[in-house]
Formats: structure tokens, sequence, C-alpha cells
């Protein structure tokens, strides 16, 4: 041990996928600045084969996810959130260093973080109530609406509000049953990768949530092409990179979400889960 | 070569032992082999028309056999460039079925026979078993080997049942299945090999699908050493067929370099080696669909099965 006290113990941040923490495939990285321009940290920078790798990992989880019980899945979102506050002063620390803020705003903004994932998670059992019906039709039958996770969604995250923003795009997605490849923000990716972190330890099947750091341009448009990801959240493309996805996620008829400037602080509705839900629609004879 | 257990065993005893720690060794460097582009779209239609599509369920039904016929003869029917896969694999009982549907598409019927996957039966079974299959249109016959009578040393006895199945088969192709999950050790694989193919065995084939592990690249590499040095020595060339546990094009790839490397040019042919498979062709035909289109495919645009 040097007289000037103890070496630094950097932390190698690495992708999240199927519930273990690879690097890159490509054994690529990228480094991560802060708002000020300072080195914070080398981010793995993902490849089209780590995206291909995170859609299998996602596949593989949706069985499971999509047929636990809305309460279950529920009860899990609201412990990741309860292990995210026991990391409130990691994740403020970030937040200071992504976005510049003082260290009293980026506390409102991890709270709200942690606040929307239990608004969500009290979803889990009710969206089914307001999405599905009992529909009136003209025969003896009994004619049931449910609504029914889309599949495995691919979700750009938005560059700017990098905790907030991410959990406000990744929770409405997997409430509902639908599993996830996320691509962090490019610009802030490390709350990400401590969110990931949360996300292990947190009962959350591997594989429901997949995160890949790298550049966004580089990952979207596999995903958007991909033929066995069923839906696409573009909140985190710019309008050229998203016209891209979109061309591409019409090939095999995606889901797409393309949503206007949104304030991560407002209330943000029921539209983010439902574009990711299918409505399946039962006839049961009366009577029998 | 005569047939008694002491010249068998003084012969097969005799072979040089197997660097366990070798084959390992090379079959994993020969893994790490990069395919790319031209040739990795060559290798995946290569390796389509080795596939010998197999179901063997105790739930198979005719109409089962009937669609995978269909996929075998048509494996992507939007795109007629794929090759046909070599053969169907199916039980004896479903031969008769398969044979009509495939008859005049070129692709074989291969049948499993003789008591399969144990092979627990008596030598009158398995050859009603072998010529039944035959009279139904089987074109080739997999048949297990008595791996109980091998491990406990009676090789003959093992020597006169693939005689027996051979004569029963006539003039269908016979793989000899060894089952090398059950035979313990790389030396017994390489034994197990040559007696099958001094008994008069066309094909040599690994494992029947239904023990772990089924085929893996060091026993496959030790059975490919075995049919190169098995026509050095007579001059009689003998296929090799790698069955169970190959899901993804990048091992069946791994499969045609560790052939190439091992026993050469001439046995990557759908004639000489073929993989028993049937999650494979899907994986293979997502591959080649990527390669085409640029843009990574998905399952739920392939049949099932």
């Amino acid at each position: 041990m040097s007289e000037t006290g103890r070496l630094a113990v950097r932390k190698t941040y690495k992708l999240f996928v199927g519930g273990a923490f690879p690097r890159s495939e490509s054994g690529r990285s990228y480094v991560v600045s802060s708002s000020k321009g300072d080195f914070l940290a080398n981010a793995a920078r993902a490849s089209r084969k780590d995206a291909r790798d995170a859609v299998v990992a996602a596949r593989k989880a949706f069985p499971g996810w999509s047929g636990a019980t809305p309460y279950n899945r529920g009860q899990i979102l609201y412990r990741v959130a309860e292990m995210m506050e026991g990391r409130r002063a990691q994740f403020v620390a970030e937040v200071v260093d992504a976005d510049g803020v003082s260290a009293r705003k980026a506390g409102e903004l991890v709270d709200a973080a942690v606040d929307r994932l239990v608004w969500y998670a009290g979803w889990s059992d009710k969206i089914g109530a307001i999405q599905g019906a009992a529909n009136p039709v003209a025969g003896p039958y009994f004619n049931l609406s449910t609504a029914e996770p889309t599949g495995v969604v691919a979700v750009v995250a938005p560059p700017f509000g990098p905790l907030l923003g991410l959990v406000s795009v990744v929770a409405p997605v997997i409430v509902t049953g639908n599993t996830c490849v996320v691509v962090a923000s490019e610009r802030a990716p490390l709350p990400s990768i401590t969110l990931a972190e949360v996300l292990a330890t947190s009962d959350l099947p591997g594989g429901v949530v997949n995160i890949l750091t790298g550049h966004t341009g580089e990952l979207a448009p596999w995903l958007a092409g991909h033929m066995d990801v069923n839906g696409i959240d573009l909140t985190g493309c710019d309008p050229d990179l998203a016209r891209t996805c979109e061309q591409e996620a019409a090939e095999n008829l995606k889901r797409v979400l393309r949503p206007a400037k949104t304030d991560w602080l407002a209330d943000p509705g029921l539209d983010r889960m439902t574009t990711f839900l299918e409505t399946k629609t039962v006839w049961h004879p009366v009577g029998i | 070569m005569a047939s008694s257990n002491a010249t068998l065993r003084a012969f097969l005893y005799g072979l040089p032992g197997v660097d366990r720690v070798g084959a390992d060794q090379r079959a994993a460097t020969l893994g790490t082999r990069s395919i790319k582009t031209t040739a990795k779209a060559e290798a995946i239609d290569l390796a389509i028309s080795m596939v010998d599509l197999t179901t063997l369920e105790g739930a198979d039904t005719p109409g089962k056999v009937r669609a995978m016929c269909a996929k075998a003869v048509r494996p992507d029917p939007g795109e007629p460039s794929v090759p046909r896969v070599a053969a169907v694999c199916v039980y004896p009982d479903l031969v008769a079925c398969a044979a009509s549907a495939l008859s005049g598409s070129g692709v074989k019927v291969a049948s499993v026979a003789t008591g399969f996957p144990s092979g627990r039966t008596s030598l009158e079974v398995k050859t009603a078993d072998t010529a039944l299959a035959v009279a139904a249109g089987a074109d080739e016959i997999d048949m297990v080997i008595d791996r109980g009578a091998f491990l406990a040393g009676d090789l003959a006895r093992v020597f006169e049942e693939i005689v027996a199945v051979k004569q029963a088969a006539g003039d269908a192709h016979l793989k000899v299945i060894l089952e090398t999950g059950e035979l313990a050790t790389y030396d017994n694989v390489r034994r197990a090999s040559w007696l099958a193919m001094l008994a008069g065995a066309d094909f040599i084939k690994t494992s029947t699908g239904k023990v772990s592990p089924a085929a893996t690249p060091p026993v496959t590499l030790i059975m490919l050493e075995a049919v190169r040095d098995f026509r050095a020595a007579t001059g009689r060339m003998v296929g090799v067929k790698a069955a169970g546990g190959i899901r993804t094009t990048k091992d069946a790839i791994k499969y045609l370099v560790l052939v190439n490397e091992t026993a050469g040019e001439d046995w990557l042919d759908p004639a000489w080696f073929r993989i028993g498979a049937s999650s494979l062709l899907n994986d293979l035909l997502m591959q080649r669909q990527k390669m085409a289109t640029g843009r990574y495919a998905g399952p739920d645009y392939f049949t099932l099965d």
C-alpha cells in the first residue's frame, strides 16, 4: 500500500443479458463522460450480435413472465422499487454526474423514478379491468375481451433523464407481461447498469429486462428489423433514426410507439402500457 | 477377419489408445474456426443437405410424419433454392407412411430398428424388426449395438449381431449406432467404431439421441479418424452420422470443419456425412434467411417440427 492511500477500485460496466452481466461479444467499449466533460467510466459497446443474444434471452423469458399472475408481477416491481430505494445515494450521484444537476434536484428525480415504478406496479392487476370487457353481442354468447402482452419489445431509452426516463419506458412494458431489450441512453448509460444490478437482485426472472449500452444508431435498426421482436418503442431515437426504424419495423408489422417529446415528471397516462397489449376476444356459448 | 472373441479382442485392444486431452483440445481448437459470408452460405446449404430430419417420439402420428416429409422435400416453402434434406428418420411402424409421402422426391427414408433405443431384445426380434422396416420401404436402417455385451467384453456377440442385421437389411444402407454416451471411454469409442466397420457397417453413428451426452465434437473426431484409417487400411469408405444435441447452425458448421480437417473433403457429402437432428433445420433456415435478407429471422415464420 502506498503512502497516498488506497488505489482507486474502478468499476467495469458490462451489459445485462438473460440475468447475467456479459461483456460485449465484440470486446468493444466506449468512454462515458460527465456533463462537464470529465471521464467517468468505460461502458461496454454492444454489437448487433449482443442485440441478437438479448432478443433470444427475452424470448426465452417470455412464457414464464407473461404466464405469471399479474399480482406476482406487481409484487416483483414493488420489490424492484424497494431495492432502488436502498441504492438511492448511488443513483443520486450518478444522476448528478450525468445531468449536471444539483444533488437536491437529482434526489427529486430518483424519488420520482421510484414512485413511477410503484405507480406502474399498482397497475399490474388493474390494467386487465380497464382494457378488457364483456361485450354485448347479438347471440347466445358470452363475449369477453382480455388484454394480453405483445411479446418481446425493443425499447430505445431516452438520452436525457437517464434514470427517470429509463424507468418510465421499461416499467410499462414489463408490468403487463412483455419482456424487453433496452438500448440504454448512449450519453449517460451508467444509471442503467446500476438499475440492472438492482433488477438482478430483486426476483425479476433473468431475461425479462435486458440492457444494452452502446451506440443507439448502431443497435436500434437491427432490433427494429428483427423478425422475432414484436414491438418497438422509439422514444430515444432522433427523427432520422426513428424513420429508418419505422421502415424496418414495418417488415413484420411490429407495434411501434413513437411519442412526441415527453415531460417525464408529468402523469404518464396509460398509453405506454396499452401500446404493447393485444386484445384477445373469446366467444363462449351461453348455457353450456 | 475371423470373428472369435479372442481375435477381435486382440485386434481392437491392439488399436492405439486415444489421447483424451489431445482429442478434446483438437476438437475445441477446430471449433474456433471462423466461417463467414460466402463460405458460411455454402456451409449452411451443405448442412441442410446432410440433415436426417428425425422424429422418434412415442407420440409420433402419421400426420406428423407426413408434415415432416413435406418439410424434408421443401424445407422453406417460400424459398425454392433451399436444398432438400438427406433423409427422414422415423420408427419402423411409420416407414410406410414416410415412404409414400417421399416417393420420387429423392429424400431417403431411414428407420431405426433392432429394439431402438436400448437394443435390449433378442436377435430374432432385431432381425425381424429390420426386415419389416426394409419391406415397408426403408432405404436406410439405423441399428443400435448391444452396449451391455460390448462393455462386458462379449465382442463376438456384438459383431455377429451387426452381421446378422446387415444381412436382414439386404440392400438398405446400415448405420450402426454406437451410443457413445454409454461407452464410458474414448478408447471404447475407437474400438466400437472399428468393430462396427469390420462387421460391415455402411455408416457409424454417434448416438440415439435418447442418452446424454449425445454427439460431442471429440467423439465425432475419434469416429472420423476411425473411418479415415479404415479406408487407408482396407480401401472401403464408411460414413459417419453425428446425432443428438446439434441444435444451432454454429454447432453444425463446427462439425463440418471437423469432417474436413479429420476425414477429408471426400466425406463432405450427404452420402458420407449426416447430421441427425430435428430442431437444427429451423436454425439453419433462419440463418439462411438472415444472410439473404440482412435482418434477423424469427421462429414464428417457420414450422414447429
